[in-house]
Protein backbone atom coordinates (compact mmCIF):
# COMPACT_ATOMS: atom_id res chain seq x y z
CA UNK A 1 0.00 0.00 0.00
CA UNK A 2 1.23 3.61 -0.97
CA UNK A 3 2.12 5.75 1.75
CA UNK A 4 1.02 9.05 1.93
CA UNK A 5 3.61 11.43 3.83
CA UNK A 6 3.02 14.93 4.18
CA UNK A 7 3.82 17.02 7.06
CA UNK A 8 0.51 15.86 8.53
CA UNK A 9 1.80 12.49 8.53
CA UNK A 10 5.12 12.75 10.15
CA UNK A 11 4.69 12.00 13.63
CA UNK A 12 8.05 13.71 15.61
CA UNK A 13 7.00 12.79 19.15
CA UNK A 14 7.14 9.13 17.68
CA UNK A 15 10.76 9.59 15.85
CA UNK A 16 11.69 11.50 18.76
CA UNK A 17 10.54 8.48 21.32
CA UNK A 18 12.08 5.30 19.11
CA UNK A 19 15.31 7.48 19.01
CA UNK A 20 15.43 7.72 23.03
CA UNK A 21 14.67 4.69 23.95
CA UNK A 22 15.98 2.38 21.07
CA UNK A 23 19.49 4.73 21.63
CA UNK A 24 19.81 3.92 17.50
CA UNK A 25 20.77 5.55 14.75
CA UNK A 26 17.98 4.92 13.02
CA UNK A 27 18.28 7.18 9.52
CA UNK A 28 22.03 5.11 9.31
CA UNK A 29 19.50 2.54 7.58
CA UNK A 30 19.72 2.48 3.63
CA UNK A 31 16.69 0.20 3.33
CA UNK A 32 18.36 -2.86 1.85
CA UNK A 33 16.38 -5.34 3.14
CA UNK A 34 19.51 -7.77 4.93
CA UNK A 35 17.57 -7.72 8.30
CA UNK A 36 14.22 -8.80 6.24
CA UNK A 37 16.57 -11.95 5.01
CA UNK A 38 17.57 -12.62 8.18
CA UNK A 39 14.41 -12.83 10.12
CA UNK A 40 12.72 -15.98 11.24
CA UNK A 41 9.42 -14.68 11.57
CA UNK A 42 9.24 -13.51 8.34
CA UNK A 43 5.74 -14.87 7.36
CA UNK A 44 3.97 -14.42 10.51
CA UNK A 45 4.44 -10.31 10.35
CA UNK A 46 2.50 -7.69 8.54
CA UNK A 47 5.21 -5.39 7.95
CA UNK A 48 9.45 -6.54 7.23
CA UNK A 49 12.01 -5.29 9.70
CA UNK A 50 13.19 -3.27 6.42
CA UNK A 51 9.65 -1.91 5.87
CA UNK A 52 9.31 -0.90 9.76
CA UNK A 53 12.56 0.77 9.49
CA UNK A 54 11.21 3.59 7.00
CA UNK A 55 8.18 3.96 8.80
CA UNK A 56 9.90 4.68 11.82
CA UNK A 57 12.55 6.53 10.01
CA UNK A 58 9.08 9.17 8.33
CA UNK A 59 7.72 8.68 11.81
CA UNK A 60 4.34 6.96 10.48
CA UNK A 61 2.31 6.72 13.59
CA UNK A 62 -0.57 5.86 12.10
CA UNK A 63 0.66 3.13 9.71
CA UNK A 64 2.89 1.53 13.08
CA UNK A 65 -0.28 1.54 15.11
CA UNK A 66 -1.66 -2.14 14.49
CA UNK A 67 1.66 -3.05 12.67
CA UNK A 68 2.50 -6.46 14.85
CA UNK A 69 6.16 -7.12 13.92
CA UNK A 70 7.41 -5.56 17.29
CA UNK A 71 5.40 -8.45 19.01
CA UNK A 72 6.09 -11.58 16.81
CA UNK A 73 9.52 -10.36 17.00
CA UNK A 74 11.06 -12.78 19.30
CA UNK A 75 14.58 -10.44 19.67
CA UNK A 76 16.67 -13.19 18.28
CA UNK A 77 19.43 -10.32 17.13
CA UNK A 78 19.97 -12.47 13.73
CA UNK A 79 18.83 -8.42 12.00
CA UNK A 80 21.84 -6.78 14.40
CA UNK A 81 24.49 -9.39 13.87
CA UNK A 82 23.92 -9.07 9.77
CA UNK A 83 23.01 -5.34 9.57
CA UNK A 84 26.22 -3.51 7.57
CA UNK A 85 25.32 -0.38 8.79
CA UNK A 86 25.65 -1.60 12.61
CA UNK A 87 21.92 -0.92 13.80
CA UNK A 88 20.83 -2.50 16.34
CA UNK A 89 17.34 -3.35 15.51
CA UNK A 90 16.23 -5.50 18.19
CA UNK A 91 16.27 -2.00 20.38
CA UNK A 92 13.92 -0.20 17.83
CA UNK A 93 11.77 -3.05 18.49
CA UNK A 94 12.15 -2.44 21.73
CA UNK A 95 11.14 1.09 21.81
CA UNK A 96 7.86 0.29 20.13
CA UNK A 97 7.02 -1.99 22.27
CA UNK A 98 7.74 -0.37 25.24
CA UNK A 99 5.78 2.82 23.90
CA UNK A 100 2.41 1.00 23.82
CA UNK A 101 3.80 -1.06 27.62
CA UNK A 102 3.92 2.49 29.33
CA UNK A 103 0.88 3.54 28.31
CA UNK A 104 0.02 0.45 30.85
CA UNK A 105 -1.31 -1.59 28.43
CA UNK A 106 -0.28 -5.27 28.09
CA UNK A 107 -0.15 -7.21 24.70
CA UNK A 108 -0.95 -10.53 26.66
CA UNK A 109 -2.19 -11.51 29.93
CA UNK A 110 -0.78 -13.75 32.13
CA UNK A 111 -4.22 -14.73 33.42
CA UNK A 112 -5.03 -16.06 30.18
CA UNK A 113 -2.43 -18.79 30.34
CA UNK A 114 -4.06 -21.90 30.66
CA UNK A 115 -2.87 -24.15 33.74
CA UNK A 116 -1.99 -26.96 31.51
CA UNK A 117 0.32 -24.86 29.87
CA UNK A 118 2.24 -23.18 32.58
CA UNK A 119 2.37 -26.92 33.76
CA UNK A 120 4.93 -27.46 31.03
CA UNK A 121 6.06 -24.05 30.69
CA UNK A 122 9.72 -23.02 31.28
CA UNK A 123 10.20 -20.55 33.78
CA UNK A 124 12.22 -18.58 31.54
CA UNK A 125 9.63 -18.58 28.80
CA UNK A 126 6.69 -16.54 31.50
CA UNK A 127 9.88 -14.32 32.70
CA UNK A 128 10.99 -13.59 29.21
CA UNK A 129 7.35 -13.28 27.53
CA UNK A 130 5.61 -11.07 30.58
CA UNK A 131 8.88 -9.08 29.55
CA UNK A 132 8.36 -8.26 26.64
CA UNK A 133 4.73 -8.27 26.49
CA UNK A 134 3.52 -6.77 29.68
CA UNK A 135 3.58 -3.70 31.22
CA UNK B 1 40.72 -23.10 41.53
CA UNK B 2 37.33 -23.33 42.40
CA UNK B 3 34.53 -21.35 40.20
CA UNK B 4 31.11 -20.17 40.76
CA UNK B 5 28.48 -21.71 39.45
CA UNK B 6 25.09 -19.59 38.55
CA UNK B 7 22.38 -22.06 37.55
CA UNK B 8 19.05 -19.83 36.93
CA UNK B 9 15.66 -20.56 38.02
CA UNK B 10 14.11 -23.22 35.41
CA UNK B 11 17.48 -25.69 35.54
CA UNK B 12 16.78 -26.49 39.39
CA UNK B 13 12.91 -27.85 38.24
CA UNK B 14 11.65 -27.97 34.49
CA UNK B 15 15.25 -28.50 33.23
CA UNK B 16 16.57 -30.33 36.35
CA UNK B 17 18.08 -33.10 33.33
CA UNK B 18 20.32 -30.18 31.83
CA UNK B 19 21.75 -29.27 35.90
CA UNK B 20 22.30 -32.75 37.36
CA UNK B 21 24.05 -34.10 33.83
CA UNK B 22 26.21 -31.42 34.11
CA UNK B 23 26.65 -30.80 37.82
CA UNK B 24 28.20 -34.83 37.27
CA UNK B 25 29.65 -34.00 33.97
CA UNK B 26 31.71 -31.53 35.69
CA UNK B 27 32.65 -33.37 38.65
CA UNK B 28 33.89 -36.37 36.49
CA UNK B 29 36.37 -34.00 34.76
CA UNK B 30 37.48 -32.32 37.90
CA UNK B 31 36.18 -28.95 37.45
CA UNK B 32 35.01 -27.55 40.86
CA UNK B 33 32.37 -25.28 41.12
CA UNK B 34 30.45 -23.61 43.91
CA UNK B 35 26.84 -22.57 43.74
CA UNK B 36 26.35 -19.14 44.52
CA UNK B 37 24.48 -19.40 47.56
CA UNK B 38 22.52 -16.26 46.86
CA UNK B 39 21.46 -15.80 43.48
CA UNK B 40 18.62 -14.20 42.16
CA UNK B 41 16.59 -14.47 38.65
CA UNK B 42 18.49 -12.90 35.49
CA UNK B 43 15.48 -11.52 34.58
CA UNK B 44 15.76 -14.18 31.47
CA UNK B 45 16.13 -11.08 28.90
CA UNK B 46 18.17 -8.33 28.59
CA UNK B 47 17.12 -4.85 28.63
CA UNK B 48 17.39 -3.60 25.20
CA UNK B 49 15.89 0.25 26.52
CA UNK B 50 18.63 2.53 26.54
CA UNK B 51 16.73 4.37 29.23
CA UNK B 52 15.89 0.72 31.33
CA UNK B 53 18.36 0.38 33.94
CA UNK B 54 16.32 -1.39 36.73
CA UNK B 55 16.43 -4.84 34.53
CA UNK B 56 20.00 -4.59 34.61
CA UNK B 57 20.25 -4.66 38.45
CA UNK B 58 19.11 -8.42 38.85
CA UNK B 59 22.31 -9.65 36.70
CA UNK B 60 24.68 -7.60 38.29
CA UNK B 61 24.04 -8.40 41.89
CA UNK B 62 24.81 -12.01 40.97
CA UNK B 63 27.70 -11.01 39.79
CA UNK B 64 28.39 -9.06 42.74
CA UNK B 65 27.61 -12.10 44.75
CA UNK B 66 30.59 -13.97 42.38
CA UNK B 67 33.09 -11.03 43.10
CA UNK B 68 32.19 -11.11 46.92
CA UNK B 69 33.22 -14.15 47.03
CA UNK B 70 36.47 -13.88 45.53
CA UNK B 71 35.76 -15.67 42.59
CA UNK B 72 37.01 -14.01 38.89
CA UNK B 73 35.01 -16.39 36.76
CA UNK B 74 31.04 -17.45 36.98
CA UNK B 75 30.02 -20.35 34.65
CA UNK B 76 26.52 -21.14 33.18
CA UNK B 77 24.48 -23.53 31.41
CA UNK B 78 21.45 -21.97 29.97
CA UNK B 79 22.34 -20.29 27.34
CA UNK B 80 19.95 -17.49 28.56
CA UNK B 81 21.29 -16.77 31.40
CA UNK B 82 24.64 -17.04 29.71
CA UNK B 83 23.29 -13.87 27.42
CA UNK B 84 21.92 -11.96 30.30
CA UNK B 85 24.57 -12.13 32.90
CA UNK B 86 27.41 -11.61 29.90
CA UNK B 87 25.60 -8.63 28.78
CA UNK B 88 25.02 -7.10 31.99
CA UNK B 89 28.40 -7.15 32.69
CA UNK B 90 29.88 -6.05 29.47
CA UNK B 91 27.69 -3.10 30.07
CA UNK B 92 29.11 -2.12 33.59
CA UNK B 93 32.66 -2.94 31.59
CA UNK B 94 32.12 -0.48 29.26
CA UNK B 95 29.48 2.34 29.87
CA UNK B 96 31.27 4.83 32.66
CA UNK B 97 27.90 6.67 32.94
CA UNK B 98 25.88 3.44 33.53
CA UNK B 99 28.23 1.90 35.92
CA UNK B 100 28.31 5.05 37.69
CA UNK B 101 23.86 4.95 38.41
CA UNK B 102 23.97 1.15 38.93
CA UNK B 103 26.41 1.43 41.35
CA UNK B 104 25.24 4.41 42.74
CA UNK B 105 21.60 3.06 42.47
CA UNK B 106 22.80 -0.68 44.74
CA UNK B 107 24.61 1.69 47.87
CA UNK B 108 24.49 -1.42 50.12
CA UNK B 109 26.40 -3.53 47.55
CA UNK B 110 29.89 -3.20 46.42
CA UNK B 111 30.74 -1.47 43.52
CA UNK B 112 31.05 -3.52 40.57
CA UNK B 113 33.02 -2.73 37.04
CA UNK B 114 32.71 -5.91 35.30
CA UNK B 115 35.83 -7.76 37.20
CA UNK B 116 34.40 -11.37 36.98
CA UNK B 117 34.43 -13.32 33.79
CA UNK B 118 31.01 -15.16 33.00
CA UNK B 119 31.46 -18.22 30.51
CA UNK B 120 29.28 -20.61 29.68
CA UNK B 121 30.71 -24.73 30.04
CA UNK B 122 31.12 -24.90 25.77
CA UNK B 123 33.40 -22.10 26.20
CA UNK B 124 35.31 -22.99 29.28
CA UNK B 125 35.56 -26.27 28.09
CA UNK B 126 37.17 -24.66 25.01
CA UNK B 127 39.56 -22.13 26.86
CA UNK B 128 40.28 -23.21 29.64
CA UNK B 129 40.22 -27.13 30.15
CA UNK B 130 41.22 -27.86 26.82
CA UNK B 131 39.21 -30.13 24.06
CA UNK B 132 42.56 -32.76 24.32
CA UNK B 133 41.83 -33.46 27.65
CA UNK B 134 38.13 -33.84 27.33
CA UNK B 135 39.00 -36.18 24.68
CA UNK B 136 40.85 -38.39 27.05
CA UNK B 137 38.29 -38.30 29.45
CA UNK B 138 35.71 -39.81 27.17
CA UNK B 139 34.93 -43.42 28.15
CA UNK B 140 31.90 -44.56 25.88
CA UNK B 141 32.02 -42.85 22.34
CA UNK B 142 28.56 -42.14 21.10
CA UNK B 143 30.17 -44.10 18.01
CA UNK B 144 27.06 -43.85 15.57
CA UNK B 145 24.86 -41.14 16.77
CA UNK B 146 24.03 -38.62 14.13
CA UNK B 147 23.45 -35.34 15.69
CA UNK B 148 22.49 -31.80 14.83
CA UNK B 149 24.06 -29.13 17.29
CA UNK B 150 21.21 -26.40 17.31
CA UNK B 151 22.83 -23.07 18.69
CA UNK B 152 20.10 -21.27 18.98
CA UNK B 153 20.36 -17.10 19.69
CA UNK B 154 21.82 -16.77 22.59
CA UNK B 155 25.46 -18.09 22.62
CA UNK B 156 26.12 -16.50 19.46
CA UNK B 157 24.42 -13.33 19.21
CA UNK B 158 24.70 -10.03 20.18
CA UNK B 159 28.56 -9.98 18.84
CA UNK B 160 30.04 -8.79 21.98
CA UNK B 161 28.90 -11.84 23.87
CA UNK B 162 28.96 -14.51 20.84
CA UNK B 163 31.19 -17.90 21.76
CA UNK B 164 32.24 -18.23 18.29
CA UNK B 165 31.55 -16.62 14.63
CA UNK B 166 27.49 -15.76 14.72
CA UNK B 167 26.96 -16.86 11.29
CA UNK B 168 29.20 -20.00 11.58
CA UNK B 169 30.35 -21.36 14.52
CA UNK B 170 31.51 -24.38 14.72
CA UNK B 171 32.10 -25.06 18.78
CA UNK B 172 28.97 -27.08 18.85
CA UNK B 173 30.35 -29.51 16.36
CA UNK B 174 33.63 -29.53 18.20
CA UNK B 175 32.38 -30.65 20.71
CA UNK B 176 29.93 -33.39 19.50
CA UNK B 177 33.13 -34.82 17.70
CA UNK B 178 35.21 -35.18 20.82
CA UNK B 179 31.95 -37.25 22.56
CA UNK B 180 32.06 -39.63 19.20
CA UNK B 181 28.99 -38.63 17.62
CA UNK B 182 28.56 -37.74 14.21
CA UNK B 183 27.87 -34.58 13.56
CA UNK B 184 24.85 -33.72 11.47
CA UNK B 185 25.34 -30.30 10.14
CA UNK B 186 22.16 -28.00 9.39
CA UNK B 187 21.62 -24.71 7.52
CA UNK B 188 19.13 -23.76 10.67
CA UNK B 189 21.29 -24.61 13.63
CA UNK B 190 21.36 -21.27 14.49
CA UNK B 191 17.89 -19.70 13.34
CA UNK B 192 15.92 -18.77 15.99
CA UNK B 193 13.02 -21.46 18.08
CA UNK B 194 10.74 -18.87 18.84
CA UNK B 195 11.80 -18.29 22.40
CA UNK B 196 8.87 -16.69 24.74
CA UNK B 197 6.53 -16.33 21.57
CA UNK B 198 6.01 -19.99 22.67
CA UNK B 199 3.25 -17.80 24.72
CA UNK B 200 2.63 -14.62 22.67
CA UNK B 201 2.97 -16.16 18.94
CA UNK B 202 2.62 -19.99 19.69
CA UNK B 203 1.61 -20.69 16.23
CA UNK B 204 4.42 -18.69 14.56
CA UNK B 205 6.88 -20.45 17.15
CA UNK B 206 5.74 -24.09 16.39
CA UNK B 207 6.12 -23.01 12.44
CA UNK B 208 9.58 -22.03 13.21
CA UNK B 209 10.65 -24.85 15.27
CA UNK B 210 8.67 -27.69 12.67
CA UNK B 211 11.27 -25.24 10.16
CA UNK B 212 14.27 -26.34 11.99
CA UNK B 213 13.76 -30.15 12.90
CA UNK B 214 12.71 -30.75 9.25
CA UNK B 215 15.96 -29.29 7.99
CA UNK B 216 18.01 -31.11 11.04
CA UNK B 217 16.58 -34.12 9.78
CA UNK B 218 16.72 -33.75 5.99
CA UNK B 219 20.28 -33.39 6.92
CA UNK B 220 20.76 -36.35 8.24
CA UNK B 221 20.34 -35.63 11.86
CA UNK B 222 18.36 -38.49 14.21
CA UNK B 223 18.72 -36.61 16.85
CA UNK B 224 19.12 -32.65 18.11
CA UNK B 225 21.48 -31.08 20.91
CA UNK B 226 20.85 -28.20 22.68
CA UNK B 227 21.75 -25.93 25.43
CA UNK B 228 18.75 -23.85 26.33
CA UNK B 229 15.20 -24.53 28.04
CA UNK B 230 13.19 -22.46 26.31
CA UNK B 231 14.76 -24.22 22.74
CA UNK B 232 14.09 -27.42 24.60
CA UNK B 233 10.85 -26.63 25.46
CA UNK B 234 9.49 -25.24 21.86
CA UNK B 235 11.44 -27.83 19.52
CA UNK B 236 11.38 -30.97 22.38
CA UNK B 237 8.40 -30.87 24.25
CA UNK B 238 6.40 -29.59 21.94
CA UNK B 239 6.86 -31.47 19.21
CA UNK B 240 2.86 -33.22 20.31
CA UNK B 241 1.64 -29.88 19.61
CA UNK B 242 3.54 -29.91 16.76
CA UNK B 243 2.37 -33.23 15.64
CA UNK B 244 -1.78 -32.33 16.16
CA UNK B 245 -0.87 -28.97 14.22
CA UNK B 246 0.98 -29.98 11.33
CA UNK B 247 0.53 -32.83 9.30
CA UNK B 248 4.05 -34.61 8.92
CA UNK B 249 5.63 -33.41 11.94
CA UNK B 250 8.55 -35.41 12.99
CA UNK B 251 9.51 -36.98 16.03
CA UNK B 252 13.28 -36.07 16.59
CA UNK B 253 14.70 -36.89 20.02
CA UNK B 254 16.57 -33.50 21.79
CA UNK B 255 19.15 -34.17 24.37
CA UNK B 256 20.91 -30.81 26.45
CA UNK B 257 25.02 -31.74 25.59
CA UNK B 258 25.76 -32.25 29.21
CA UNK B 259 23.80 -35.37 28.82
CA UNK B 260 25.29 -36.53 25.93
CA UNK B 261 28.59 -35.65 27.84
CA UNK B 262 27.59 -37.07 30.96
CA UNK B 263 26.94 -40.52 28.85
CA UNK B 264 30.19 -40.40 26.88
CA UNK B 265 32.21 -39.88 30.10
CA UNK B 266 30.13 -43.32 31.25
CA UNK B 267 28.68 -41.37 34.07
CA UNK B 268 25.42 -43.45 34.97
CA UNK B 269 22.00 -42.49 33.47
CA UNK B 270 20.36 -41.19 36.62
CA UNK B 271 22.64 -38.32 36.33
CA UNK B 272 20.90 -36.98 33.33
CA UNK B 273 17.13 -37.49 34.23
CA UNK B 274 16.01 -38.77 30.67
CA UNK B 275 12.25 -38.82 32.55
CA UNK B 276 12.08 -35.12 31.62
CA UNK B 277 12.95 -35.79 28.11
CA UNK B 278 10.58 -37.00 25.00
CA UNK B 279 10.30 -40.68 25.16
CA UNK B 280 12.47 -41.28 22.11
CA UNK B 281 15.56 -39.96 23.43
CA UNK B 282 16.17 -42.34 25.87
CA UNK B 283 14.39 -45.22 23.86
CA UNK B 284 17.32 -43.95 21.04
CA UNK B 285 20.34 -44.30 23.83
CA UNK B 286 19.29 -47.58 24.50
CA UNK B 287 18.64 -48.68 21.08
CA UNK B 288 22.38 -47.88 20.29
CA UNK B 289 23.57 -49.21 23.69
CA UNK B 290 24.95 -46.35 25.14
CA UNK B 291 23.04 -46.32 28.41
Amino acid sequence: MPLKITSKTVDDNLIRKVREISGQPIYKCYQCGTCTGSCPMVEHIDATPRRLMALVQWGQAEALKDVNTPWVCASCHSCQVRCPRGIELPKVMEALRQIKLRTNENQIEPSNLQPEEIIDLPQIAMVSGFRKMTS
Amino acid sequence: MSISYYPGCTLKTKAKNLETSALAAMKELGIEVEELDRWNCCGAVYSLADDDLIHIIAPVRDLIRVKERGHDTVITLCSMCYNTLARANELMKTDEEKRKTINMFMDEEQDYAGEVRVVHLFDYLRDDYGWDKLKEKIKKPLDGLKVGPYYGCTLLRPKEVALDRPDSPSIFEKFLEILGAEVSNFPLATQCCGTYQAIGNPDAATKISYEILTDAVAHGAEALALTCPLCDYNLGKRQNIMKDKIEGAPEVPVYYFTQLLAVALGLPAEDCHFELNRESAVNLLKEKSYI
